[in-house]
Protein backbone atom coordinates (compact mmCIF):
# COMPACT_ATOMS: atom_id res chain seq x y z
CA UNK A 1 0.00 0.00 0.00
CA UNK A 2 1.03 3.54 -0.47
CA UNK A 3 3.36 5.22 2.31
CA UNK A 4 4.80 8.49 2.41
CA UNK A 5 7.91 9.20 1.18
CA UNK A 6 9.82 11.79 2.85
CA UNK A 7 12.72 12.21 -0.21
CA UNK A 8 10.07 13.38 -2.53
CA UNK A 9 8.32 15.70 0.05
CA UNK A 10 6.99 19.11 -2.05
CA UNK A 11 4.96 21.59 -0.72
CA UNK A 12 0.81 21.42 -2.44
CA UNK A 13 1.04 23.89 -5.65
CA UNK A 14 -0.72 26.81 -5.13
CA UNK A 15 -3.04 26.51 -7.59
CA UNK A 16 -4.79 23.07 -6.03
CA UNK A 17 -7.90 24.29 -4.26
CA UNK A 18 -8.22 27.43 -5.88
CA UNK A 19 -9.44 26.85 -9.41
CA UNK A 20 -11.97 24.35 -10.70
CA UNK A 21 -14.21 23.13 -13.75
CA UNK A 22 -16.85 24.59 -14.46
CA UNK A 23 -18.02 22.92 -17.35
CA UNK A 24 -17.86 19.78 -19.85
CA UNK A 25 -19.00 19.75 -23.38
CA UNK A 26 -19.02 16.38 -26.01
CA UNK A 27 -19.92 15.98 -29.45
CA UNK A 28 -21.33 12.80 -30.34
CA UNK A 29 -19.11 9.86 -30.48
CA UNK A 30 -18.98 7.56 -33.85
CA UNK A 31 -16.97 5.80 -35.80
CA UNK A 32 -17.73 7.60 -39.07
CA UNK A 33 -18.48 11.56 -37.67
CA UNK A 34 -19.81 13.63 -40.96
CA UNK A 35 -18.29 16.78 -39.41
CA UNK A 36 -14.68 18.26 -39.78
CA UNK A 37 -11.71 17.79 -36.95
CA UNK A 38 -12.29 21.54 -36.39
CA UNK A 39 -16.23 21.48 -36.73
CA UNK A 40 -15.62 18.85 -33.54
CA UNK A 41 -13.33 21.12 -31.35
CA UNK A 42 -15.20 23.93 -32.10
CA UNK A 43 -19.00 22.41 -30.86
CA UNK A 44 -17.25 20.79 -27.62
CA UNK A 45 -15.41 23.75 -26.66
CA UNK A 46 -18.92 25.55 -27.17
CA UNK A 47 -21.01 23.00 -25.31
CA UNK A 48 -18.44 23.61 -22.51
CA UNK A 49 -18.81 27.51 -22.23
CA UNK A 50 -22.43 27.27 -22.54
CA UNK A 51 -22.56 23.92 -19.76
CA UNK A 52 -20.47 26.36 -17.22
CA UNK A 53 -22.81 29.30 -18.22
CA UNK A 54 -20.13 31.20 -19.88
CA UNK A 55 -19.83 33.61 -23.23
CA UNK A 56 -17.58 33.46 -25.66
CA UNK A 57 -16.26 36.95 -24.43
CA UNK A 58 -15.13 35.69 -21.76
CA UNK A 59 -12.56 33.05 -22.44
CA UNK A 60 -9.34 34.04 -22.94
CA UNK A 61 -7.40 30.58 -22.53
CA UNK A 62 -7.52 27.70 -24.96
CA UNK A 63 -5.63 24.44 -24.72
CA UNK A 64 -5.58 21.07 -26.88
CA UNK A 65 -3.28 18.45 -27.62
CA UNK A 66 -2.92 16.05 -30.28
CA UNK A 67 -1.35 13.50 -31.87
CA UNK A 68 0.89 12.63 -35.07
CA UNK A 69 -1.05 15.85 -35.97
CA UNK A 70 -4.53 14.73 -35.42
CA UNK A 71 -6.22 17.76 -34.24
CA UNK A 72 -6.30 21.70 -34.74
CA UNK A 73 -4.37 24.20 -33.12
CA UNK A 74 -5.96 26.40 -30.29
CA UNK A 75 -5.71 29.44 -32.80
CA UNK A 76 -8.54 27.66 -35.36
CA UNK A 77 -11.01 27.39 -32.72
CA UNK A 78 -10.31 31.08 -31.06
CA UNK A 79 -11.11 32.03 -34.84
CA UNK A 80 -14.35 29.71 -35.71
CA UNK A 81 -15.36 30.82 -31.68
CA UNK A 82 -14.97 34.30 -32.45
CA UNK A 83 -12.74 34.56 -29.42
CA UNK A 84 -12.07 38.33 -29.36
CA UNK A 85 -8.55 37.70 -27.19
CA UNK A 86 -6.68 34.93 -25.86
CA UNK A 87 -4.09 35.69 -23.58
CA UNK A 88 -2.77 31.96 -23.19
CA UNK A 89 -2.92 29.64 -25.67
CA UNK A 90 -0.87 25.86 -25.64
CA UNK A 91 -1.13 22.96 -27.98
CA UNK A 92 0.63 19.87 -26.96
CA UNK A 93 1.60 17.12 -29.01
CA UNK A 94 1.74 14.74 -26.39
CA UNK A 95 -1.33 12.45 -26.57
CA UNK A 96 -3.08 10.46 -23.82
CA UNK A 97 -0.17 11.69 -21.08
CA UNK A 98 -1.66 14.81 -21.69
CA UNK A 99 -5.55 15.56 -20.14
CA UNK A 100 -4.53 15.88 -16.21
CA UNK A 101 -1.44 18.03 -17.38
CA UNK A 102 -3.41 20.07 -19.90
CA UNK A 103 -5.59 20.88 -16.99
CA UNK A 104 -2.65 21.52 -14.61
CA UNK A 105 -1.69 23.89 -16.97
CA UNK A 106 -4.86 25.99 -17.59
CA UNK A 107 -5.20 25.90 -13.29
CA UNK A 108 -1.75 27.18 -13.13
CA UNK A 109 -2.65 30.06 -15.82
CA UNK A 110 -5.68 30.94 -14.32
CA UNK A 111 -4.24 30.63 -10.66
CA UNK A 112 -1.18 33.48 -11.67
CA UNK A 113 -3.56 35.51 -13.73
CA UNK A 114 -2.81 34.66 -17.06
CA UNK A 115 -6.04 33.72 -18.16
CA UNK A 116 -9.22 33.89 -16.24
CA UNK A 117 -11.26 31.24 -18.14
CA UNK A 118 -9.22 28.56 -19.83
CA UNK A 119 -10.89 25.63 -22.88
CA UNK A 120 -8.89 22.39 -22.66
CA UNK A 121 -10.15 20.31 -25.55
CA UNK A 122 -9.29 17.35 -27.31
CA UNK A 123 -10.41 16.47 -31.30
CA UNK A 124 -9.83 13.84 -33.54
CA UNK A 125 -11.20 12.46 -36.12
CA UNK A 126 -9.20 8.75 -34.72
CA UNK A 127 -11.48 6.15 -36.06
CA UNK A 128 -12.26 7.66 -39.41
CA UNK A 129 -8.58 9.69 -39.75
CA UNK A 130 -5.78 9.09 -38.43
CA UNK A 131 -5.54 5.48 -36.68
CA UNK A 132 -3.20 5.73 -33.29
CA UNK A 133 -3.43 1.86 -33.07
CA UNK A 134 -1.28 1.22 -36.18
CA UNK A 135 -0.01 4.61 -37.18
CA UNK A 136 3.64 4.73 -37.83
CA UNK A 137 5.43 7.95 -37.14
CA UNK A 138 9.13 9.45 -36.90
CA UNK A 139 10.34 8.99 -33.71
CA UNK A 140 14.57 7.96 -32.53
CA UNK A 141 13.43 4.45 -31.79
CA UNK A 142 11.20 3.82 -34.87
CA UNK A 143 14.09 2.12 -36.59
CA UNK A 144 14.06 -0.93 -33.88
CA UNK A 145 10.56 -1.36 -33.58
CA UNK A 146 8.67 -0.48 -37.42
CA UNK A 147 11.25 -2.97 -39.39
CA UNK A 148 10.40 -6.44 -36.80
CA UNK A 149 6.98 -5.83 -37.19
CA UNK A 150 6.83 -4.65 -34.10
CA UNK A 151 5.22 -1.30 -34.28
CA UNK A 152 1.99 -0.88 -32.81
CA UNK A 153 0.31 0.47 -29.34
CA UNK A 154 -1.28 -2.35 -28.78
CA UNK A 155 2.19 -4.28 -29.05
CA UNK A 156 3.89 -2.05 -26.56
CA UNK A 157 1.48 -2.06 -24.25
CA UNK A 158 1.24 -5.82 -24.25
CA UNK A 159 4.83 -6.06 -23.93
CA UNK A 160 4.61 -4.01 -20.21
CA UNK A 161 0.97 -6.82 -19.48
CA UNK A 162 3.09 -9.68 -20.02
CA UNK A 163 5.88 -8.59 -17.49
CA UNK A 164 3.12 -7.15 -15.35
CA UNK A 165 1.29 -10.85 -15.36
CA UNK A 166 4.52 -12.56 -14.97
CA UNK A 167 5.98 -10.63 -11.77
CA UNK A 168 2.25 -9.89 -10.13
CA UNK A 169 0.57 -13.45 -11.46
CA UNK A 170 -2.13 -11.26 -13.13
CA UNK A 171 -3.98 -13.77 -15.28
CA UNK A 172 -5.65 -13.37 -18.45
CA UNK A 173 -9.21 -13.87 -16.20
CA UNK A 174 -7.98 -10.60 -14.47
CA UNK A 175 -7.30 -8.41 -17.46
CA UNK A 176 -11.29 -10.66 -18.58
CA UNK A 177 -12.70 -8.79 -15.45
CA UNK A 178 -11.85 -5.14 -16.22
CA UNK A 179 -13.34 -5.57 -19.84
CA UNK A 180 -16.74 -7.30 -18.59
CA UNK A 181 -16.60 -4.93 -15.42
CA UNK A 182 -16.78 -1.47 -17.69
CA UNK A 183 -19.38 -2.75 -19.71
CA UNK A 184 -22.16 -3.42 -17.01
CA UNK A 185 -21.09 0.33 -16.61
CA UNK A 186 -21.39 1.43 -20.31
CA UNK A 187 -24.62 -0.33 -20.79
CA UNK A 188 -25.91 2.48 -18.56
CA UNK A 189 -24.06 5.44 -20.61
CA UNK A 190 -25.33 6.60 -24.02
CA UNK A 191 -22.51 7.75 -25.62
CA UNK A 192 -20.12 4.84 -25.09
CA UNK A 193 -19.78 2.94 -28.54
CA UNK A 194 -19.59 -0.70 -27.20
CA UNK A 195 -22.64 -1.43 -24.73
CA UNK A 196 -23.53 -4.76 -24.75
CA UNK A 197 -22.75 -7.19 -21.78
CA UNK A 198 -19.24 -9.27 -22.21
CA UNK A 199 -19.17 -12.79 -20.60
CA UNK A 200 -15.82 -14.22 -19.63
CA UNK A 201 -16.28 -17.00 -22.30
CA UNK A 202 -16.85 -14.29 -24.62
CA UNK A 203 -13.82 -12.61 -23.80
CA UNK A 204 -11.88 -15.76 -23.78
CA UNK A 205 -12.56 -16.70 -27.31
CA UNK A 206 -12.31 -13.20 -28.59
CA UNK A 207 -9.74 -13.10 -31.73
CA UNK A 208 -6.22 -12.29 -30.14
CA UNK A 209 -4.36 -8.78 -31.09
CA UNK A 210 -1.16 -9.65 -29.70
CA UNK A 211 -0.87 -11.68 -26.92
CA UNK A 212 -2.11 -11.65 -24.23
CA UNK A 213 -4.45 -9.05 -25.49
CA UNK A 214 -7.83 -9.95 -27.50
CA UNK A 215 -9.51 -7.14 -28.89
CA UNK A 216 -12.00 -6.69 -25.86
CA UNK A 217 -8.72 -5.45 -24.39
CA UNK A 218 -8.48 -2.56 -26.63
CA UNK A 219 -9.81 0.18 -26.73
CA UNK A 220 -12.39 0.92 -29.39
CA UNK A 221 -11.31 3.84 -31.97
CA UNK A 222 -13.74 6.95 -32.39
CA UNK A 223 -14.73 10.45 -33.43
CA UNK A 224 -15.35 12.96 -31.38
CA UNK A 225 -14.22 16.01 -28.98
CA UNK A 226 -14.51 16.77 -25.80
CA UNK A 227 -13.81 20.16 -23.79
CA UNK A 228 -13.79 21.37 -20.18
CA UNK A 229 -13.39 25.22 -19.05
CA UNK A 230 -11.03 25.48 -16.08
CA UNK A 231 -11.75 28.72 -13.91
CA UNK A 232 -10.88 30.09 -10.54
CA UNK A 233 -13.01 28.46 -7.77
CA UNK A 234 -14.50 31.76 -6.75
CA UNK A 235 -15.34 32.03 -10.23
CA UNK A 236 -17.18 28.84 -10.70
CA UNK A 237 -19.21 29.09 -7.36
CA UNK A 238 -20.97 32.15 -9.65
CA UNK A 239 -21.83 29.21 -12.51
CA UNK A 240 -23.78 27.29 -13.74
CA UNK A 241 -22.98 23.69 -12.50
CA UNK A 242 -21.46 22.97 -8.94
CA UNK A 243 -17.18 23.55 -9.11
CA UNK A 244 -15.62 20.44 -9.56
CA UNK A 245 -12.29 21.77 -7.41
CA UNK A 246 -8.86 20.73 -8.80
CA UNK A 247 -7.44 19.47 -5.85
CA UNK A 248 -4.45 17.20 -6.44
CA UNK A 249 -2.81 17.24 -9.22
CA UNK A 250 0.36 15.33 -10.55
CA UNK A 251 2.99 14.77 -13.65
CA UNK A 252 5.93 12.08 -13.78
CA UNK A 253 8.43 11.49 -16.36
CA UNK A 254 9.45 8.40 -14.94
CA UNK A 255 13.44 7.46 -14.85
CA UNK A 256 14.16 6.19 -18.12
CA UNK A 257 10.71 7.22 -19.75
CA UNK A 258 12.26 6.30 -23.20
CA UNK A 259 13.32 8.20 -26.13
CA UNK A 260 9.92 8.46 -27.45
CA UNK A 261 6.36 7.81 -26.78
CA UNK A 262 6.70 4.34 -28.11
CA UNK A 263 10.22 3.32 -26.22
CA UNK A 264 10.13 0.72 -23.39
CA UNK A 265 13.77 -0.08 -23.85
CA UNK A 266 14.97 2.20 -21.03
CA UNK A 267 12.16 2.02 -18.64
CA UNK A 268 13.87 -0.41 -15.88
CA UNK A 269 10.75 -1.87 -14.43
CA UNK A 270 7.83 -2.96 -17.24
CA UNK A 271 5.29 -4.39 -14.19
CA UNK A 272 5.04 -0.87 -13.36
CA UNK A 273 4.06 2.13 -15.20
CA UNK A 274 4.31 6.10 -14.76
CA UNK A 275 1.79 5.81 -11.98
CA UNK A 276 4.01 4.38 -9.55
CA UNK A 277 6.40 7.02 -10.22
CA UNK A 278 3.64 10.10 -9.45
CA UNK A 279 1.75 8.35 -6.48
CA UNK A 280 3.62 10.35 -3.56
CA UNK A 281 3.80 13.40 -5.54
CA UNK A 282 0.12 13.50 -6.38
CA UNK A 283 -1.48 12.39 -2.89
CA UNK A 284 1.01 14.72 -1.10
CA UNK A 285 -0.57 17.08 -3.58
CA UNK A 286 -4.10 16.59 -2.55
CA UNK A 287 -2.94 16.10 1.49
CA UNK A 288 -5.42 12.64 1.39
CA UNK A 289 -4.07 8.79 0.67
CA UNK A 290 -5.84 6.28 -1.97
CA UNK A 291 -7.86 5.09 0.77
CA UNK A 292 -9.99 8.50 0.51
CA UNK A 293 -10.64 8.47 -3.02
CA UNK A 294 -14.50 7.78 -3.77
CA UNK A 295 -14.45 6.45 -7.43
CA UNK A 296 -11.40 6.72 -10.18
CA UNK A 297 -11.25 7.25 -14.04
CA UNK A 298 -8.52 5.32 -14.82
CA UNK A 299 -6.97 6.40 -18.46
CA UNK A 300 -7.14 2.69 -20.21
CA UNK A 301 -6.77 2.65 -23.70
CA UNK A 302 -6.22 -1.23 -23.13
CA UNK A 303 -7.47 -3.49 -20.17
CA UNK A 304 -4.32 -3.51 -18.07
CA UNK A 305 -3.54 -0.09 -17.38
CA UNK A 306 -6.50 -0.36 -14.99
CA UNK A 307 -4.64 -3.01 -13.18
CA UNK A 308 -1.24 -1.15 -13.27
CA UNK A 309 -3.29 1.30 -12.15
CA UNK A 310 -4.68 0.50 -9.12
CA UNK A 311 -1.40 -1.16 -7.61
CA UNK A 312 0.95 1.87 -8.44
CA UNK A 313 -1.46 4.57 -7.11
CA UNK A 314 -1.62 2.05 -3.94
CA UNK A 315 -5.31 1.86 -4.67
CA UNK A 316 -4.71 -1.93 -3.81
CA UNK A 317 -1.81 -4.02 -2.74
CA UNK A 318 0.64 -5.50 -4.75
CA UNK A 319 -0.99 -8.24 -6.57
CA UNK A 320 -4.19 -7.62 -5.56
CA UNK A 321 -5.41 -5.96 -8.30
CA UNK A 322 -6.61 -8.60 -10.13
CA UNK A 323 -8.93 -10.22 -7.56
CA UNK A 324 -10.27 -6.60 -6.73
CA UNK A 325 -11.65 -6.26 -10.22
CA UNK A 326 -12.95 -9.74 -10.35
CA UNK A 327 -14.62 -9.60 -6.80
CA UNK A 328 -16.87 -6.44 -8.29
CA UNK A 329 -15.50 -3.92 -6.32
CA UNK A 330 -14.67 -1.66 -8.90
CA UNK A 331 -18.52 -1.73 -9.62
CA UNK A 332 -20.82 1.27 -9.31
CA UNK A 333 -21.85 0.41 -6.01
CA UNK A 334 -18.28 -1.34 -5.18
CA UNK A 335 -15.94 0.00 -2.63
CA UNK A 336 -14.06 1.95 -5.25
CA UNK A 337 -15.86 2.43 -8.58
CA UNK A 338 -14.01 2.89 -11.74
CA UNK A 339 -14.73 3.76 -15.04
CA UNK A 340 -17.95 5.20 -14.46
CA UNK A 341 -18.88 5.89 -18.01
CA UNK A 342 -17.17 2.52 -19.67
CA UNK A 343 -13.66 3.91 -19.88
CA UNK A 344 -12.04 4.37 -23.34
CA UNK A 345 -12.29 0.73 -23.75
CA UNK A 346 -16.17 1.06 -24.10
CA UNK A 347 -17.17 5.04 -24.39
CA UNK A 348 -14.15 5.12 -26.76
CA UNK A 349 -10.87 6.10 -27.65
CA UNK A 350 -11.01 10.15 -27.23
CA UNK A 351 -7.03 9.50 -25.49
CA UNK A 352 -8.72 10.20 -21.82
CA UNK A 353 -10.22 13.68 -22.43
CA UNK A 354 -13.81 12.05 -21.70
CA UNK A 355 -11.88 9.80 -18.63
CA UNK A 356 -11.12 13.31 -17.23
CA UNK A 357 -14.65 15.00 -18.02
CA UNK A 358 -16.29 11.60 -16.68
CA UNK A 359 -14.25 12.54 -13.33
CA UNK A 360 -16.04 15.93 -12.87
CA UNK A 361 -19.64 14.70 -13.92
CA UNK A 362 -19.03 12.68 -11.03
CA UNK A 363 -18.41 15.01 -8.16
CA UNK A 364 -20.67 17.29 -9.79
CA UNK A 365 -23.39 14.61 -9.81
CA UNK A 366 -24.38 15.04 -12.85
CA UNK A 367 -23.86 11.16 -13.82
CA UNK A 368 -27.73 10.15 -14.07
CA UNK A 369 -28.06 6.49 -14.41
CA UNK A 370 -24.22 6.10 -13.88
CA UNK A 371 -23.79 8.36 -11.05
CA UNK A 372 -22.02 7.02 -8.24
CA UNK A 373 -23.93 7.69 -4.41
CA UNK A 374 -20.77 9.13 -2.90
CA UNK A 375 -18.63 10.79 -5.39
CA UNK A 376 -17.47 13.52 -3.19
CA UNK A 377 -13.57 12.50 -4.53
CA UNK A 378 -12.66 11.37 -8.00
CA UNK A 379 -9.42 10.25 -9.00
CA UNK A 380 -8.55 10.70 -12.23
CA UNK A 381 -5.62 9.42 -14.55
CA UNK A 382 -4.00 10.25 -17.89
CA UNK A 383 -1.43 8.29 -19.25
CA UNK A 384 -0.39 4.02 -19.58
CA UNK A 385 3.54 3.98 -19.99
CA UNK A 386 6.49 6.00 -18.56
CA UNK A 387 5.36 9.06 -18.40
CA UNK A 388 1.98 10.81 -17.57
CA UNK A 389 -0.41 12.46 -15.29
CA UNK A 390 -2.95 12.30 -12.34
CA UNK A 391 -5.69 14.93 -11.05
CA UNK A 392 -7.59 14.70 -7.66
CA UNK A 393 -11.27 16.77 -8.26
CA UNK A 394 -13.59 17.07 -5.00
CA UNK A 395 -17.15 18.21 -5.33
CA UNK A 396 -17.35 21.97 -4.08
CA UNK B 1 35.83 -7.26 -39.93
CA UNK B 2 36.78 -4.69 -37.37
CA UNK B 3 37.45 -2.46 -40.39
CA UNK B 4 33.87 -2.43 -41.37
CA UNK B 5 33.24 0.17 -39.09
CA UNK B 6 35.08 2.57 -40.24
CA UNK B 7 35.48 5.58 -38.04
CA UNK B 8 34.90 3.29 -34.37
CA UNK B 9 37.69 1.30 -35.07
CA UNK B 10 38.63 -1.85 -32.75
CA UNK B 11 35.90 -2.01 -30.42
CA UNK B 12 35.80 -4.21 -26.99
CA UNK B 13 34.54 -7.71 -27.50
CA UNK B 14 35.63 -7.73 -31.18
CA UNK B 15 37.11 -11.20 -30.57
CA UNK B 16 33.63 -12.63 -29.54
CA UNK B 17 32.89 -14.87 -32.35
CA UNK B 18 30.09 -13.71 -34.87
CA UNK B 19 26.57 -15.10 -35.09
CA UNK B 20 25.24 -17.60 -37.70
CA UNK B 21 23.30 -15.12 -39.78
CA UNK B 22 19.57 -16.68 -41.07
CA UNK B 23 19.22 -15.99 -44.73
CA UNK B 24 15.45 -16.25 -44.98
CA UNK B 25 13.18 -15.13 -47.66
CA UNK B 26 10.25 -15.93 -45.02
CA UNK B 27 9.73 -13.39 -42.69
CA UNK B 28 9.02 -9.63 -43.42
CA UNK B 29 11.19 -6.57 -42.96
CA UNK B 30 11.48 -2.85 -43.78
CA UNK B 31 15.02 -1.09 -43.74
CA UNK B 32 15.67 0.71 -40.70
CA UNK B 33 15.49 4.38 -40.39
CA UNK B 34 19.47 4.76 -39.26
CA UNK B 35 20.70 7.72 -37.56
CA UNK B 36 23.94 9.15 -36.27
CA UNK B 37 23.76 7.54 -32.44
CA UNK B 38 22.82 3.76 -34.18
CA UNK B 39 25.22 3.17 -36.84
CA UNK B 40 27.36 1.00 -34.71
CA UNK B 41 24.39 -1.17 -33.91
CA UNK B 42 23.15 -1.78 -37.68
CA UNK B 43 26.46 -2.27 -38.78
CA UNK B 44 27.54 -4.89 -36.48
CA UNK B 45 24.30 -6.43 -36.74
CA UNK B 46 25.44 -7.12 -40.53
CA UNK B 47 28.30 -8.75 -39.23
CA UNK B 48 26.38 -10.75 -36.75
CA UNK B 49 27.36 -9.10 -33.70
CA UNK B 50 24.81 -7.50 -31.28
CA UNK B 51 26.83 -3.86 -30.55
CA UNK B 52 25.40 -1.93 -27.65
CA UNK B 53 26.22 0.77 -25.80
CA UNK B 54 28.96 1.43 -22.88
CA UNK B 55 29.52 4.18 -20.72
CA UNK B 56 33.21 4.95 -19.94
CA UNK B 57 32.12 6.87 -16.73
CA UNK B 58 29.58 4.01 -14.99
CA UNK B 59 30.51 0.81 -17.07
CA UNK B 60 26.64 -0.04 -17.68
CA UNK B 61 25.66 -1.02 -20.75
CA UNK B 62 22.56 0.63 -22.40
CA UNK B 63 20.26 0.12 -25.33
CA UNK B 64 19.31 2.16 -27.72
CA UNK B 65 22.36 3.50 -28.31
CA UNK B 66 22.72 7.19 -27.15
CA UNK B 67 25.84 9.11 -26.70
CA UNK B 68 25.28 9.67 -23.26
CA UNK B 69 24.73 7.60 -20.60
CA UNK B 70 21.13 7.03 -20.01
CA UNK B 71 21.81 5.63 -16.30
CA UNK B 72 24.16 7.96 -15.12
CA UNK B 73 23.83 11.07 -17.63
CA UNK B 74 28.00 11.26 -18.50
CA UNK B 75 28.77 11.59 -22.72
CA UNK B 76 30.61 9.55 -22.08
CA UNK B 77 29.66 5.97 -24.36
CA UNK B 78 31.22 4.10 -26.59
CA UNK B 79 29.94 1.16 -29.24
CA UNK B 80 30.59 -2.52 -27.03
CA UNK B 81 30.10 -6.09 -28.18
CA UNK B 82 28.24 -8.38 -26.24
CA UNK B 83 27.68 -11.86 -26.86
CA UNK B 84 24.52 -12.19 -27.81
CA UNK B 85 23.30 -13.95 -25.12
CA UNK B 86 20.10 -13.48 -23.00
CA UNK B 87 17.18 -13.92 -21.50
CA UNK B 88 13.29 -13.63 -22.14
CA UNK B 89 12.19 -10.46 -20.25
CA UNK B 90 9.09 -10.12 -22.24
CA UNK B 91 6.97 -11.17 -24.73
CA UNK B 92 4.20 -10.99 -27.37
CA UNK B 93 2.54 -13.10 -29.67
CA UNK B 94 1.39 -10.95 -32.87
CA UNK B 95 -1.97 -12.62 -34.18
CA UNK B 96 -3.38 -9.33 -35.93
CA UNK B 97 -0.60 -7.33 -38.58
CA UNK B 98 -1.41 -3.97 -37.44
CA UNK B 99 1.29 -2.98 -39.97
CA UNK B 100 -0.13 -5.05 -43.36
CA UNK B 101 3.12 -5.80 -44.46
CA UNK B 102 3.45 -8.26 -41.93
CA UNK B 103 -0.03 -10.55 -42.59
CA UNK B 104 1.58 -13.40 -43.65
CA UNK B 105 4.17 -13.16 -40.82
CA UNK B 106 1.35 -14.02 -37.87
CA UNK B 107 1.55 -15.39 -35.70
CA UNK B 108 4.64 -14.07 -34.99
CA UNK B 109 6.17 -13.64 -31.60
CA UNK B 110 8.78 -9.98 -30.15
CA UNK B 111 10.84 -10.25 -27.34
CA UNK B 112 12.10 -8.10 -24.81
CA UNK B 113 15.68 -9.51 -24.49
CA UNK B 114 17.56 -8.95 -21.03
CA UNK B 115 21.68 -8.95 -22.11
CA UNK B 116 23.60 -11.81 -20.12
CA UNK B 117 26.30 -8.90 -19.86
CA UNK B 118 24.02 -6.54 -18.19
CA UNK B 119 20.21 -7.74 -17.84
CA UNK B 120 18.79 -4.00 -17.08
CA UNK B 121 20.16 -3.37 -20.49
CA UNK B 122 17.62 -5.10 -22.61
CA UNK B 123 17.66 -5.35 -26.53
CA UNK B 124 14.05 -6.08 -28.62
CA UNK B 125 13.89 -8.40 -31.71
CA UNK B 126 11.79 -11.47 -33.52
CA UNK B 127 11.62 -14.66 -32.03
CA UNK B 128 12.56 -16.70 -34.89
CA UNK B 129 11.81 -20.55 -33.37
CA UNK B 130 8.48 -19.48 -31.91
CA UNK B 131 7.56 -23.19 -30.35
CA UNK B 132 3.74 -22.12 -30.41
CA UNK B 133 3.08 -21.65 -26.71
CA UNK B 134 3.35 -19.78 -23.74
CA UNK B 135 7.23 -18.64 -23.05
CA UNK B 136 8.72 -18.35 -19.75
CA UNK B 137 10.27 -15.59 -18.46
CA UNK B 138 14.38 -16.13 -18.20
CA UNK B 139 14.07 -18.37 -20.93
CA UNK B 140 17.29 -18.83 -22.61
CA UNK B 141 17.80 -16.45 -26.49
CA UNK B 142 20.19 -15.76 -28.65
CA UNK B 143 21.04 -13.60 -30.89
CA UNK B 144 20.38 -14.70 -34.38
CA UNK B 145 20.10 -11.76 -36.74
CA UNK B 146 18.24 -12.54 -40.16
CA UNK B 147 18.57 -10.86 -43.37
CA UNK B 148 15.44 -10.01 -45.46
CA UNK B 149 16.96 -7.92 -48.52
CA UNK B 150 20.48 -7.68 -49.93
CA UNK B 151 20.93 -4.53 -47.48
CA UNK B 152 18.89 -5.10 -44.59
CA UNK B 153 19.77 -7.44 -41.55
CA UNK B 154 17.27 -7.23 -38.48
CA UNK B 155 17.60 -8.28 -35.14
CA UNK B 156 16.64 -11.65 -33.84
CA UNK B 157 16.50 -14.58 -31.84
CA UNK B 158 16.39 -18.10 -31.22
CA UNK B 159 15.20 -20.07 -28.38
CA UNK B 160 18.12 -22.53 -27.03
CA UNK B 161 16.47 -25.97 -27.78
CA UNK B 162 16.48 -28.81 -25.33
CA UNK B 163 19.40 -30.31 -26.61
CA UNK B 164 21.78 -27.08 -26.18
CA UNK B 165 20.19 -26.70 -22.61
CA UNK B 166 21.61 -29.92 -21.68
CA UNK B 167 24.69 -29.07 -23.04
Amino acid sequence: MWKPNSRNSIERPSFLGATAVAGVGFTDFSKASPHSVLRLAVDSCRAAIEDAGLAREDIDGVISYSLFNDSVACQAVATELALPDLTYALDMNMGGVSPALAVMNAAMAVSVGVARNVLVFRALKGRSGVRVGAAQFRAPTGQYRYPIGYGAYPYYMAMLARRFMIDTGATEEDLGAVAIAQRVHAARNERALRRAPLTLDEYLEAPWVAEPFHTVDCTTEIDGACAVLVTSLETARALLQPPAVIDGAAWATGFGSGLDIADLHSWPDYATICHHALADRLWRSAGIGPGQVDVAELYDCFTAPVLFTLEGLGLVGPGESGSFVRDGHTALDGRLPVNTHGGLLCEGYLHGMNTLAEGVIQVQGRGGERQVDRAETCLVTSGAMGDGSAMIFRRG
Amino acid sequence: MPGHLGCHGRRLGDDLPARLMIESANITGHAPDIDEDSVPFWEGLAEGRLVVARCGACGRLSFPPTASCPSCGKPATTPHIVSGQGSVYSWIRVHAALDPAFANDVPYVILTVSLDEDPDARVTGRLLNDPGTPLEAGAVVRLAPYRVAEDIVLPGFTLNTPAEEAR
